[in-house]
């Protein structure tokens, strides 16, 4: 198949070990590179610094959804017991809030749990069928041993001879071509 | 616990030299090859176990509750005793994978996958009883809170109903937490695939997962934050399900410790069926070298420690009870002790009490010969345990005129029986479909899988505390929990 027909997406740079990976990652965060990532097999230490990406707001958005849960399931319980329909059970008051607190208490785990699902699956893009790096044959490097660096070149200033001299310079000896596939052309490469 | 963590630090958590690509090849080896025959005979027995279920429960539906040994005093029999047996099973996964995680015990990486499995297959299990129990298993959807023709709605002060919330919230967010840390190994499995089918199917399951240092960096937040939501609702599941006992006026359940002491009790049965599981499954896969003596030794330290917790929860019911001078509560441990159900009782004491003190030498601890037959006697000890709580406190309450005996059915005993098959095959599928360790998380652990020179400094975010140097100091370990 001949390089012209499909589009290319990207480049990347293969490593063999996680030092050369952090060095190489470094060397691009400095150069300013927009759209790149690096894919590994198991989450990295220090490639999150050497990358510059931010803490994830994971975190917030979990305790926020948490807290939506208990007032829901407070709220409800109120209701349903002391309001739609009063029953009054063993003479207790009829929002008698401290048996309101287990099922509080597990919505708010419920709730945040299905969150920081959703959170999961939109943060790290998953849910798709097919990408050109999917494709490509470095996947089965990536998920089993090896390290990749991946930089995106459809920007106008970071074209396929930028990106390989960038990859070149950060040590790189295993350098490839990453093309759009041709059913799906989405242009997404990360 | 710093023992542990340090015995776990000092010596290798995988043994042998092992590279990336050849534990993916190991681990991965029974999701690749044609099954053995040594599985496909378990999985045959299982099955018919399981179906054998199928035929109480159908039978059960059809003929009803009075086919079972329940009778006017004991209103609950072996079903709530299986459902509260199950239920403590599926805690050990939880605390494994989250309890163990927060904790920075890193040699919990062998086991965690296989025992968060365990724990969504036992609240399977567990779901049954009560479903079964109901007699109408189709209107099961009455125990939640929705607008009916009659206007009303579910009684929020009934711990029953707070079970109903906290079983099915544990088994959603333990079913969350084992497929978020199943989907870097799925992606794993999906590129060593050569068939396109089962890329197909995997590619599926692993949701288009590439490893993605941006993924990874929210991925092990959100790993961290289920492993910190998972802890708190591990106590509060087994908990609630004391409070079945612990709010009735039956002496003998009316008590403040039941929420501890079934937690303990809880932890205590699931480590042991861990361990019993566990045992054949590194054998049978050849995972020896991954799921090491040291990790048996480690999970046998803990079984000893909640054995005693829960010892000491079996002397100080009966010091209260007779310290309390309820004249009913005195009455009813001693007739546990000495009545009808001793047997039952000690049982209990002795399988729960007595036979885990042999972990105390390091030899037995490490012997899987010897290992075996202990968690074994701990499985039916805690089973018993369950048993003498539900049948001895009804059996003989207030009232003299309405005592009964309890005695078990051939449905009974088909359900309990077939509900371990039901189990079990589960396992086998999960065993021959998904990887039973975690790949990603080992290979985070091995030696040289971490940068040399930029490790040290962040020692701060999930998952990122294992395994800097393995064989290293045990500070990251052992400072974290003191």
């Amino acid at each position: 198949m001949a390089d012209q027909e499909k589009k290319l997406v990207g480049m990347a740079g293969l490593f063999d070990t996680p030092d050369a990976l952090i060095d190489a990652a470094s060397e691009v965060h400095r150069a300013g590179w927009d759209k790149w990532d690096c894919h590994t097999p198991y989450p990295v230490h220090g490639l999150d610094q050497a990358m510059g990406v931010r803490r994830s707001i994971i975190p917030t958005i979990c305790l926020t959804a948490g807290f939506v849960g208990a007032a829901v399931a407070m709220l409800m319980q109120w209701w349903m017991s002391a309001v739609d329909y009063p029953v009054r059970i063993g003479g207790k008051p009829l929002f008698s809030w401290p048996a309101f607190v287990p099922i509080t208490f597990e919505f708010f785990v419920l709730f945040a749990g299905l969150t920081v699902m959703g959170c999961v699956i939109f943060f790290c893009r998953l849910g798709r069928w097919h990408s050109p790096l999917h494709d490509s044959g470095i996947m089965q490097e990536v998920t089993s041993s090896r390290y990749a660096v991946v930089l995106g070149t459809d920007g106008a200033r970071f074209s396929r001879e930028t990106a390989a001299d960038l990859l070149e310079k950060s040590g790189c000896r295993d350098i490839r071509p990453v093309f759009e596939l041709e059913e799906v052309k989405d242009g997404s490469l990360l | 616990m710093s023992r542990s963590g340090s015995l776990a630090v000092s010596e290798p958590l995988v043994e042998g030299s092992v590279d990336l690509a050849r534990l993916d090849g190991d681990i991965n080896r029974p999701l690749e090859s044609f099954p053995t025959g040594r599985w496909w005979i378990c999985i045959s027995i299982t099955s018919i176990l399981s179906l054998y279920f199928l035929v109480c429960f159908v039978y059960t539906i059809a003929f009803g509750i009075g086919t079972w040994g329940n009778n006017n005093p004991v209103g609950w029999g072996w079903a709530i005793t299986n459902f509260v047996f199950w239920i403590g099973i599926g805690h050990a996964g939880t605390l494994i994978s989250a309890i163990l995680f927060l904790l920075r015990q890193r040699w919990r990486t062998a086991i965690a996958r296989f025992a968060e499995a365990m724990t969504v297959f036992a609240v399977i299990c567990a779901l049954q009883f009560p479903l079964i129990h109901t007699g109408r298993p189709w209107l099961a959807y009455w125990l939640l809170p929705l607008p009916n023709a009659n206007d009303i709605w579910v009684n929020f002060r009934s711990p029953l109903l707070w079970d109903v919330v906290a079983v099915s919230t544990y088994g959603t967010i333990s079913f969350l937490f084992w497929y978020t840390g199943l989907l870097p190994d799925l992606a794993t499995v999906r590129d060593r695939a050569k068939h396109g089918l089962r890329k197909a199917v995997y590619g599926i399951l692993s949701l288009g997962w590439n490893g993605s240092n941006r993924a990874w960096s929210h991925y092990e937040k959100a790993y961290l934050l289920f492993a910190g939501l998972s802890t708190p609702l591990v106590l509060s599941v087994h908990s609630v399900v004391s409070f079945d006992f612990a709010t009735a006026v039956i002496p003998g359940w009316h008590t403040t410790i039941f929420p501890p002491y079934f937690v303990a009790g809880a932890i205590f049965s699931g480590f042991a069926m861990v361990a019993t599981l566990i045992i054949i499954m590194r054998k049978m896969f050849h995972l020896e070298h991954v799921v090491t003596k040291n990790h048996l030794d480690v999970m046998n330290r803990i079984v000893i420690a909640t054995s005693l917790m829960v010892g000491y929860a079996y002397a100080v019911e009966f010091f209260i009870a007779w310290y309390g001078g309820v004249a009913y509560e005195r009455f009813v441990f001693i007739n546990r002790a000495l009545g009808p159900y001793a047997w039952a009782y000690w049982t209990m004491v002795s399988c729960n009490v007595i036979f885990p003190q042999l972990f105390w030498f390091r030899k037995i601890r490490r012997n899987v010969m010897l290992i075996y037959p202990i968690v074994i006697l701990v499985n039916v000890g805690m089973w018993f345990e369950r048993f003498v709580i539900v049948v001895t406190s009804l059996h003989r309450d207030f009232l003299p005129s309405s005592w009964d005996m309890f005695s078990a059915t051939w449905v009974d005993i088909g359900l309990f029986v077939g509900s371990i098959g039901l189990f079990l095959t589960l396992l086998l599928l999960f065993c021959r479909f998904l990887p039973t360790v975690s790949v990603a998380e080992t290979k985070a652990v091995l030696p040289g899988s971490q940068p040399g020179r930029h490790g040290g400094e962040n020692d701060d975010a999930a998952g990122q505390g294992e395994g800097t140097e393995i064989a290293g100091s045990a500070a990251g370990a052992g400072g974290s929990h003191g």
